[in-house]
């Protein structure tokens, strides 16, 4: 099966890759690009551990083939960080004690990044709503949803 | 053979695809073919990848609703106009899943997915099929439904249906073990027309209860004619089984959904759900 060209932008830069006709986002940023920030879990869109943004929505790397993906613009965890400068969410993450064996961490910060880019001062419903779509088996949410929350605050306050 | 992904612009030209190779599968989402082929359910065949845009039209402001097959959970959700349908769409996964279901792939999510269908099943709505060389046809979702196992459906373009008239005309509950999100134990719809207190034309539809979404027909029969009252709403909950085919799997046993039904669709009728 011949290989695809596919172009799109992944944490801001241009990038060209040939995919296999049927080879997932999820696959192509990992293996293809090595970004390994975002994760393989269930394959199935059930655990949210590949969570990325597309066009700023957030997506299941897992269930979004490549090919899809021409001229689109993919964020992932790995480009949260300014240089050394944590972005608040991850900042808030490390603050609240909101990971513990990290594997479910950037999916939860790229859900959340999606929920605050577009609700900058979401109520604590609309934090769990948000990550509805990710399972943390270790940390817990609570502490999840409050870092969320104080990120929220913080950038809030930053505005203000 | 691996399986091929073909991007097409046009639908005549994915309707003829998918007519001449029963191999070939039009890509939605993603959420159900991208899944199968993850778990190594689908190893070969082509996925054909539509762009045209009637797949994403919404006509929502009028008495007659049209939604292409590519619109989206998250695109029903931000459109007011289908407020009636956000509950149902806020059932289907979470936030990323919403970006990329799409209704024309929920029409095939096999049991215990599939609830938006099961709203649709409800508002009575007409499917716009495009059959390849004959242009396209129009078919009722049940019949949709019924014909979906033996496969050969054709390129689904649209759906369409009257908007529902009344903010309680129409009601949608989904039961779930997990939430927010997690996977149905059964879900109901029910779209309830009355004509001077009594109900006229009732449609109720579970998702589910059987191998596809299915209509409540002895349900409906019971409510024509009458008021949503208390005796009423006995009489539902008496005949609510009929036609049932529940299965027993990881999120609940048949026996299990059969005895909880009744209940949750007193409680949808009274207006007791939140």
């Amino acid at each position: 099966m011949a290989r695809m060209p596919v172009q799109f932008r992944l944490n801001g830069s241009d990038r060209a890759v040939f995919v296999e006709p049927a080879e997932t986002l999820l696959g192509t940023i990992r293996r293809g690009l090595g970004d390994f920030a975002p994760k393989f879990g269930c394959g199935q869109g059930t655990c949210g551990v590949c969570t990325v943004l597309v066009d700023g929505e957030p997506r299941l790397g897992c269930l979004t083939l490549s090919v899809t993906c021409e001229g689109r613009s993919i964020e992932t965890a790995s480009g949260l960080a300014d240089g050394p400068t944590l972005h608040p969410l991850q900042a808030a993450f490390m603050e609240h004690f909101a990971a513990q064996c990290g594997f479910c961490t950037p999916g939860m910060l790229m859900a959340a990044k999606a929920l605050l880019d577009r609700n900058p001062n979401p109520t604590r419903i609309e934090v769990v709503e948000a990550i509805a779509g990710n399972i943390c088996r270790c940390t817990g949410y609570e502490p999840i949803i409050n870092a969320i929350l104080a990120a929220a605050q913080q950038r809030g306050a930053r505005r203000a | 053979m691996p399986v091929n992904v073909r991007i097409v612009q046009g639908l005549q030209e994915a309707a003829e695809i998918l007519a001449a190779d029963r191999g070939a599968l039009l890509l939605g989402g993603g959420t159900l073919l991208v899944r199968a082929i993850n778990e190594g359910v689908m190893t070969e065949g082509t996925l054909l990848r539509a762009v045209d845009p009637a797949l994403l039209a919404i006509n929502a402001g009028g008495a007659r609703v049209e939604l292409g097959a590519g619109v989206t959970m998250a695109m029903v959700l931000a459109n007011r106009d289908l407020s009636y349908l956000h509950a149902p769409a806020r059932g289907i996964g979470g936030p990323a899943v919403r970006t990329t279901a799409t209704i024309g792939g929920n029409l095939f999510a096999a049991t215990p997915y599939g609830d938006f269908t099961a709203a649709l099943l409800a508002l009575d709505a007409v499917v716009t099929l495009h059959a390849g060389f004959g242009g396209a046809r129009e078919m009722p979702l049940e019949e949709m439904l019924t014909n979906r196992a033996r496969g050969g459906v054709g390129l689904v373009v649209s759906v369409g249906f009257n908007r529902p008239v009344g903010a309680d005309a129409f009601r949608f509950l989904k039961v779930a073990r997990v939430r927010p999100k997690g996977v149905s134990v059964l879900s109901i719809a029910a779209h309830l027309p009355q004509n001077a207190g009594r109900v006229s034309g009732a449609r109720i539809a579970y998702g589910a209860m059987g191998p596809t979404p299915l209509r409540a027909k002895a349900v409906e029969r019971v409510l024509e004619g009458q008021s949503l009252d208390a005796a009423t709403i006995a009489a539902t909950k008496t005949a609510a089984l009929e036609g049932t085919m529940p299965a027993t799997d990881a999120i609940a046993s048949e026996w299990y959904r059969r005895e909880v039904l009744p209940v949750h669709l007193g409680r949808l009728l009274a207006g007791e759900t939140s």
